[in-house]
């Protein structure tokens, strides 16, 4: 059974609605861009939509509780949830310096995730 | 009293840049004002990616956007105060602040360039009825909360006002677990960038509702939920169409204002369209030696464009510091917001600072139009034309025009930037 998707297109402002008939896993048409973006858009979203996340994870003796990070490069997107559970179960000690590499080859993707910001280790907070 | 040479009031993406740009330029003795406790601006709670395509020409990271900058404010060795706050401005460039080490002090700046960028409108600036519960929040506020304290505003949420940080946070809420019922738009269209309508909307099934709004809030301690409408062509509410959706979070994002409370107390004339300072095409006020750049003197959608804006205003400031290129500042070109243009910015140009190649000007459309031509013209005479198939108030535009047709204006004369169309409307 051919199944129809309606997409806008991301790349410029015109935002073109795009329709993509697909028949399983293969492309039978793609109707409504304007420019040879959008089809490569629209061709990418239909076999292998991805998304870079963007999140915070919980730090350990930092000035902050929670440290920025991302995924190096964008995964498929069915792995978000996913990733936001890994993300959401790492607990990092500081200090944290961005580039920092906090969860390696996530969910078998190849793709690590770092830290984007900077957390310095708090001082004093135990003891005195 | 201290003496500095270049002061810049704000050590967000604008004040970097500018100072950064001005040290290369020459001035040696440049100091930065920040009001938080640490640069970056409000890049430092702007976690998500979709920076720096067009200045690093990669994608990154607020923070990590900002960073970079930080990084040339340090290697160049640029003195700021963190935690610091000016409290006033006076046109002979005095600059009075307060931090918690030096008490009050004044500076004496040979010139400023301010840079405080702008705040969001609030419940109070809507007027929405209702009772006052817990659970209010600007989305810029809620951002905060979540990204630098890591705490959740709430559990289900209804967005009111579709700009890029209302969706934006959509989607944060949704990825740390919350239900984020609806996002309502007066208008009817959004004026947030069509990759975060997809991105943050679409990817996550979160309905957006064009030409609805909150009518009504509700709960005695904490917010229990709003009544939404419908709005008519007048933006006046449907009272048929009144829905009541349980929640216990509104995000409020509803637009920025330039803060200029500064600027006015030192006589710098405002523009009331763009709310921020009235500049010429060197990013110069209406006081000399004072310059604005950033969210301060227009809104901006990318921080990109911020930071090339920032760089001209550290030139010009530069100049004027080492007496190279000042202008005679009689001789001015007006630029007018013409047929179906918001403002412009630069608002003049003067003409004896016509020393680039080419003057850009940033402007944004009063509606959204298809098909029309973008154009600057003085008298009969159309100096640049561009075509555009689709252009929105929520992208800022720009025209690149020669300085060698500008020279050919005669001062007092008016450079129009206007919307043309080939019979059709929108």
């Amino acid at each position: 059974m051919p199944e129809k998707r309606n997409l806008i297109c991301i790349n410029c402002p015109v935002g073109c609605l795009i329709e993509v008939t697909l028949d399983g896993d293969t492309i039978n048409s793609i109707k409504g861009y304007q420019c040879k973006r959008g089809l490569e858009y629209a061709r990418a979203e239909c076999t292998n939509p991805v998304r870079t996340v963007t999140s915070t994870v919980r730090v350990k003796d930092g000035i902050l509780p929670v440290a920025p990070v991302k995924t190096e490069k964008p995964i498929p997107k069915r792995l978000i949830r996913d990733c936001m559970k890994e993300i959401n179960r790492c607990c990092v000690q500081a200090p944290v310096k961005i580039g920092d590499v906090i969860v390696e080859n996530l969910l078998g993707t190849g793709v690590n995730i770092v830290a984007t910001g900077n957390v310095p280790e708090a001082h004093g907070k135990n003891g005195s | 009293m201290k003496e500095v040479d270049l002061v810049v009031i704000g050590g967000g993406p604008a004040g970097m840049a500018a100072a950064v740009k001005a040290k290369e330029k020459g001035v040696q003795d440049v100091l930065i004002l920040e009001r938080e406790n640490s640069l970056g601006g409000i890049l430092n709670q702007c976690i998500h990616n979709g920076f720096g395509l067009h200045y690093f020409g990669e994608e990154l990271t607020g923070l990590e956007y900002a960073a970079r900058f930080i990084d040339k404010v340090h290697r160049m060795n640029i003195p700021y105060c963190l935690e610091t706050m000016v409290l006033n401005i006076g046109s002979d460039k005095t600059v009075t602040a307060v931090n918690s080490t030096e008490g009050v002090f004044t500076i004496k700046a040979k010139s400023i360039i301010l840079a405080m960028g702008c705040r969001e409108r609030t419940r109070g600036a809507l007027n929405i009825p209702g009772t006052r519960p817990s659970g209010i929040y600007t989305a810029g506020t809620a951002q905060k909360y979540v990204n630098i304290y890591g705490y959740m505003p709430g559990k289900s949420v209804v967005i009111l006002g579709s700009g890029d940080i209302g969706l934006i946070m959509a989607r944060r809420l949704t990825l740390e677990g919350a239900e984020v019922k609806m996002v309502c738009e007066l208008l009817p269209y959004s004026s947030g960038l069509t990759r975060n309508i997809v991105q943050c909307l679409d990817d996550y099934n979160i309905p957006l509702k064009l030409n609805h709004t909150v009518v009504a809030v509700h709960g005695k301690e904490r917010l229990e939920g709003v009544t939404v409408a419908e709005v008519d062509q007048n933006r006046k509410p449907i009272p048929e169409t009144a829905e009541f959706v349980p929640c216990d979070t509104l995000l409020l994002s509803v637009g920025l204002i330039p803060e200029n409370e500064l600027s006015r107390d030192a006589g710098i004339e405002l523009d009331p369209v763009t709310s921020g300072p009235v500049v010429d095409a060197r990013m110069e006020t209406s006081v000399e030696g004072i310059f604005a750049c950033g969210n301060v003197a227009h809104v901006h959608d990318l921080v990109d464009n911020v930071s090339n804006e920032s760089e001209l205003a550290g030139e010009s400031a530069a100049e004027y510091i080492l007496g190279i290129n000042v202008p005679d500042r009689s001789e001015t070109i007006v630029v007018k917001a013409g047929n179906g243009i918001r403002y412009t910015v630069p608002q003049l140009i003067r003409k004896q600072s016509l020393s680039r190649d080419t003057v850009k000007i940033f402007f944004r459309v009063a509606d959204v139009y298809r098909n029309v031509r973008l154009a600057a013209r003085c008298g009969n005479n159309i100096l640049v034309e561009r075509k555009r198939i689709k252009v929105t108030p929520g992208e800022m535009e720009t025209l690149e025009l020669k300085s060698q047709d500008l020279r050919e204006i005669n001062a007092g004369e008016e450079l129009v930037i206007e919307l043309r169309t080939d019979g059709e409307g929108h």
